[in-house]
């Protein structure tokens, strides 16, 4: 099941370890993104912390750590690509593979319902 | 940012909703940044077929001569501008800068000689200041009126000249800054073939009550789409035309802007009539001796934007600051990031390569020469 934050990034959470990408919404929002910057493998990150960056033609844009955690996998395809986000941000598309420092911690996200309520 | 709801509305704004608009706040009014295709498409549709701005929301202002003689008009308004304006022919139009004591640019604008009077086309955000900025300046031999019932929309590619030559055939004999007035669909309209996006293309000034009909009948046309604020930005920093308040402000003046091609030689030292604009002594001297900094065009090497704010150096560490970024971001007819600011003369030659810092790294940039696409005017 996804989970979602409400600066709209959604996890899968499997084994203790998160996918992490941007939600539609963010996508759609966001517009034609050019340029997607990645954090390294090994990097640890808190809750809140800018993690990526997206840039579309107009705007920079911050990608924040959902939970406390290391990242483990980063998806290079979208490096290469950034118009991927665009076309299957909630698939293809992930950012990162983040293994979170509690298990646990995504319990108190938003759920699918809650999230589509927030975006409207 | 300014609640919406008190925010100016074009006479195309309707119509903006009805085509799916993103809107948004800018210089007081609320203005489409994107359609449905985004900014991407809008900007490539723009370089390969036709593009239709709305640009109602700019100053549009004339200068009509108690005397009747447009040369008195001409000569009031070079007190006020480093341009030749009495030079200008009848039908003819020319960029132009208003300057303030100092040097610094107070507004770009366009000029036009409409035979009787000029016309004057001025920055949204400027038009109440460059209102009475004329109105003190030319004295008492002309009126100035800025006109409030009037629309102003462009129309840019290289498929614009065919599909306006639909509604008055005449166009294609129009030069690049050629002014006329012509009929479309029975509406009296003001055309100038000139633009902001380093194509070949039109603005066209329609009477606010009929500005939505014409510009629908243009948007009828299998070529034209619809295009906004985020497309005409992008369209422009390739095209390596100022923006104004980002590029040029008061602080900045015509030669370190590299702008000193729109200072025609009657107005240079031993010129006819030299001088004689607000901050003259500074912008001749600059003229002669150069300026300690430059507008350049810069490449980022890879494939981060640098956007506008970002400090410019001369060495990898950020150790040595030669300038900033004034307008950066992502051209998408080049595909790669762009970008302008100023730099110390010593780097500003083309392929000097400078350092740009970005959340917080030191990214190589190339000075590059501008524009960054060729131009297409028809001259």
């Amino acid at each position: 099941m996804l989970k979602f934050t409400e600066e709209h990034e959604w996890l899968k959470v499997e084994d203790g370890v998160a996918t992490v990408g941007i939600t539609e919404h963010a996508a759609g929002q966001l517009g034609d993104l050019v340029f997607v910057e990645l954090p390294e493998a090994g990097a640890t990150f808190a809750k809140g912390d800018s993690a990526a960056t997206v840039e579309s033609v107009k705007a920079a844009s911050d990608v924040y750590c959902p939970l406390d955690g290391e990242i483990i996998e980063v998806n290079q395809a979208i490096v290469d690509d950034p118009s991927l986000v665009n076309s299957d941000p909630q698939g293809a598309a992930w950012f990162f593979k983040l293994k979170l420092a509690d298990p646990r911690s995504a319990d108190g996200l938003l759920d699918e319902a809650a999230y589509k309520e927030l975006v409207g | 940012m300014e609640p919406m709801s008190r925010l100016n509305h074009t006479p195309l704004h309707a119509l903006h909703l009805s085509l799916g608009a993103r809107m948004v706040p800018f210089a007081g009014y609320e203005m489409p940044v994107q359609y449905p295709e985004g900014v991407l498409k809008e900007h490539l549709h723009t370089r390969s077929a036709a593009g239709l701005f709305d640009v109602s929301h700019m100053g549009q202002v004339i200068i009509r001569p108690k005397s009747g003689r447009v040369a008195d008009a001409a000569l009031a308004l070079e007190r006020l501008v480093p341009v030749d304006v009495l030079g200008l022919a009848e039908g003819r139009q020319r960029y132009g800068l208003f300057t303030n004591p100092e040097g610094g640019i107070l507004d770009d604008l366009m000029i036009a000689n409409r035979g009787d009077h000029l016309f004057l086309v001025v920055n949204a955000a400027c038009k109440e200041a460059d209102f009475a900025h004329l109105k003190d300046g030319l004295g008492d031999s002309c009126d100035v009126t800025l006109l409030d019932d009037r629309a102003l929309v462009a129309l840019q590619g290289p498929r614009a000249e065919a599909v306006l030559c639909e509604l008055w055939a005449d166009v294609a004999s129009m030069r690049f800054m050629d002014v006329a007035e012509a009929d479309l669909h029975d509406v009296t309209c003001i055309i100038s073939r000139s633009g902001y996006t380093g194509e070949d293309g039109f603005e066209i000034s329609i009477p606010a009550t009929s500005a939505v009909d014409v510009t629908q009948r243009l948007l009828e046309h299998p070529d034209v789409l619809a295009i906004g604020l985020g497309a005409r930005d992008s369209l422009r920093l390739e095209a390596g035309l100022c923006l104004y308040g980002n590029d040029i402000d008061t602080g900045t003046t015509p030669v370190e802007a590299a702008l000193e091609w729109a200072i025609q030689k009657s107005r240079r030292a031993g010129g006819e009539r030299a001088g004689g604009f607000p901050g003259a002594d500074r912008i001749l001297a600059e003229l002669a001796g150069g300026t300690r900094r430059r507008r350049v065009g810069l490449k980022p090497e890879g494939r981060a934007p640098v956007r506008g704010g970002a400090k410019l150096f001369a060495d990898a560490n950020g150790a040595v600051p030669v300038g900033s970024v004034t307008s950066g971001g992502f051209g998408p007819s080049v595909d790669c990031p762009i970008a302008m600011g100023y730099v110390d003369a010593a780097h500003a030659e083309n392929g000097t390569q400078i350092f740009a810092e970005v959340r917080g790294k030191y990214l190589p940039v190339t000075v590059s020469a501008l524009p960054f696409v060729k131009q297409t005017y028809k001259r």
